[in-house]
């Protein structure tokens, strides 16, 4: 049952996959701007310019250039940086480690937050723990991520100094220094989801603590937070899996800023710079994963979401 | 019946919602006990403010309730309006325990229903769900759920509603309670499913000596399982007595009315099927007589002037009317 689930979901990915990449494929190469002449130099002859077009494949449509980019993405070969001549799968999946780990502690720290300001919100209502919650629920989603960077990096770097303004440690390497590094580009990329999922969170158990089902477990003799642990929680998740999902493919673009910021080697980094040189193939890399990222979450959540709700079948 | 049979005793109880509009009375003034081992009706229409005195029973009514002063709610001797949250829980699921109209609604819809029949045993016993598990069985067993080692992962929605409704009283006995209150507990189910679930129910009360509250809108679940019938109109007990007189010999209107409604295979020729015309008054704005004047064909002026008082509560019927109808002796319908 399962298997023939995953089956069809892979099955449903491909013409997305399809589709995206020769999008944004597309549109990168409507980029104005011309990597032969970021290459060259402003000097170069025109012989020069077109004979290096050429070489690259430049001057064929763009639908061809697709093509031979899509024969070469299945067999695993993602091309080289037009600049630094490194292999671009090489570059993306190192990159990718590190935009991982930065993803995965805002993930962590947004629903840290979330749960913790929508359960004590809900088990006080209009306590002052409810009016921080709804308070922060706000903020989080208004402040501008790149902005509170700034000011976080103001306070806790330069005049506290208590962490590092920049760069990245990876957890593998060390991880107390990964938690200096990461800590606040991970609190400005989730604050936005911490701010989301408290709000969802804390509507969707106030709707939970009101059903049928709630009142039994108070009949049987819980107490609130017994229900809310017992009953409540789990059923109040479901739509924030959703929301979840979501919050996921809207970091990894937020990473583009972020990790600008903070000077972080991942992938929105990488973008950034491959956009600025006109690195296509790279940009593509890029992409590429990127979109795979996104479409395996939602895999992901699905899956999730089919695990938490028994009367789901994977079909 | 003596004092000490007595396990539940409703003493003054009023209890109202402030609304936006107003304030709601549900319940106005209501006196009444359940005694070990019995089976009690309460009857009435939709609104008539049944769930509210079951809930205030369970300390489950919305948090906006406010229970008059005088209000009492005595069992074993205690005052549950009153009580502490920590006490009140030992007794929730534990001593007295509950059962609801829609049991799809009622059970979590994410957690097998071994689980859920095993929480009672497991908070209020300290047990594990392991050790938990060979009691749920049973419990499934004497409800008559076939297999019920097999049904233990289910999940409500694989159950029938029957089934479901099954599970419910399972899980309420769990921890053999002295009261059950079961809140309608067949109106969400088809006819031949709600004879079956009446039917455990009365079982179970022959084999475990429980008490039971039983609140229907439905008179024949009245004569089918009660011993006692409590009518109640518009949050008030209109009146009392045992099923028999009840039946045999209503002496309110309204219980009259209810009787008049309910489909008779005999004599359904001459006794064609009334229903009691007009409406229940508005909790918002109750009349300053008799509640149910505006319905009655027998009132009189002293019905708008004054509410009826319950007659003495010695005698084994007891009825709030001005009116009453004339007591039927010995006589066979
Ligand atoms: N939480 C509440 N807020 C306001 N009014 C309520 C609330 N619960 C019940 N009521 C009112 O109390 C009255 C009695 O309701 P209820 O006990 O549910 O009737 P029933 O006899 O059908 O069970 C109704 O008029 C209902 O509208
Ligand atoms: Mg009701």
């Amino acid at each position: 049952m399962f298997f023939r689930f995953l089956l069809r979901r892979i099955f449903y990915v491909i013409p997305m996959l399809l589709i995206t990449t020769l999008i944004v494929f597309s549109l990168i190469l409507l980029i104005p701007g011309d990597p032969a002449l970021a290459l060259l130099g402003d000097n170069a002859t025109a012989e020069k310019l077109a004979a290096l077009r050429a070489q690259l494949g430049l001057d064929q449509p763009i639908i061809m250039q697709y093509w031979h980019w899509l024969t070469n993405a299945i067999q695993g070969d993602l091309g080289r940086s037009l600049f630094t001549g490194e292999y671009v799968s090489d570059a993306v999946f190192t990159r990718l480690g590190v935009t991982f780990q930065v993803v995965a502690m805002a993930m962590i720290f947004s629903f840290a937050f979330g749960l913790l300001f929508a359960i004590t919100s809900v088990i006080k209502p209009n306590s002052w723990m409810d009016y921080i919650a709804r308070f922060f629920g706000v903020l989080g989603t208004a402040i501008p991520n790149f902005w509170l960077a700034m000011i976080l990096v103001v306070l806790f770097s330069v005049h506290l100094g208590w962490l590092p303004a920049t760069g990245f440690t990876s957890i593998s390497d060390h991880p107390v220094d990964f938690m200096k590094s990461v800590l606040l580009p991970s609190f400005c990329l989730g604050s936005f989801g911490a701010a989301q999922i408290t709000r969802q969170l804390r509507s969707s158990l106030i709707e939970v603590l009101e059903s049928d089902y709630i009142r039994t477990a108070y009949s049987k003799g819980l107490l609130l937070w017994q229900v809310i642990w017992k009953h409540g929680l789990r059923n109040a998740l479901l739509p924030v899996v959703t929301t979840a999902g979501l919050l996921f493919g809207n970091m990894l673009g937020a990473t583009v800023v972020i990790e600008s910021v903070f000077a972080i080697p991942g992938m929105g980094q990488l973008a950034v710079h491959s956009i600025l040189q006109r690195d296509f193939p790279m940009l593509q890399g890029v992409v590429l994963i990127m979109v795979l990222m996104i479409l395996i979450i939602n895999f992901i959540t699905d899956v999730i979401y089919g695990v938490l709700d028994p009367r789901i079948e994977f079909e | 019946m003596s004092q000490a049979d007595e396990i539940l005793n409703v003493l003054s109880l009023r209890a109202s919602f402030p609304t936006y509009q107003g304030k709601v009375k549900a319940v106005n003034n209501i006196n009444f006990s359940i005694n070990k081992g019995e089976i009690v009706a309460l009857v009435g229409e939709s609104g008539s403010g049944k769930s509210v005195t079951a809930l205030s029973i369970m300390g489950l009514n919305a948090p906006t309730i406010k229970y008059e002063k005088n209000s009492l709610i005595s069992y074993k001797g205690q005052d549950l309006l009153t009580m502490k949250k920590k006490k009140l829980k030992k007794i929730r699921g534990n001593e007295i325990s509950m059962i609801f109209q829609d049991p799809l609604s009622s059970l979590n819809p994410l957690q097998p229903i071994g689980r859920q029949i095993a929480e009672p045993i497991q908070l209020h016993q300290g047990k594990s769900f392991f050790s938990a598990k060979e009691r749920v069985v049973q419990l499934l067993r004497m409800v008559g759920i076939p297999a019920p080692e097999k049904r233990l992962q289910d999940y409500p929605h694989q159950l029938s509603g029957g089934m479901r409704q099954r599970v419910m009283i399972a899980m309420a006995l769990a921890c053999n309670p002295t009261l059950l209150i079961a809140d309608e507990p067949t109106t969400a189910l088809d006819v031949t499913i709600q004879a079956q679930i009446l039917n455990v129910l009365r079982e179970l009360q022959k084999d475990t000596g429980i008490s039971i509250l039983l609140i229907t809108h439905d008179l024949g679940v009245v004569a089918e399982m009660a011993d006692r019938v409590l009518v109640m109109y518009s949050g008030e007990i209109v009146e009392e007595g045992d099923v028999f007189t009840i039946f045999k010999s209503p002496r309110h209107p309204y219980t009259q009315g209810l009787l008049n409604s309910v489909p008779k295979l005999k004599g359904a020729g001459e006794d064609r099927l009334k229903a009691i015309p007009g409406v229940v008054p508005n909790p918002l704005n109750l009349p300053e007589g008799c509640n149910f004047y505006s319905r009655c064909s027998y009132s009189s002026e002293k019905c708008s002037a004054a509410a009826p008082p319950i007659t003495d509560s010695a005698q084994n019927q007891r009825f709030a009317c001005w009116h009453p109808l004339e007591k039927k002796v010995n006589q066979f319908v």
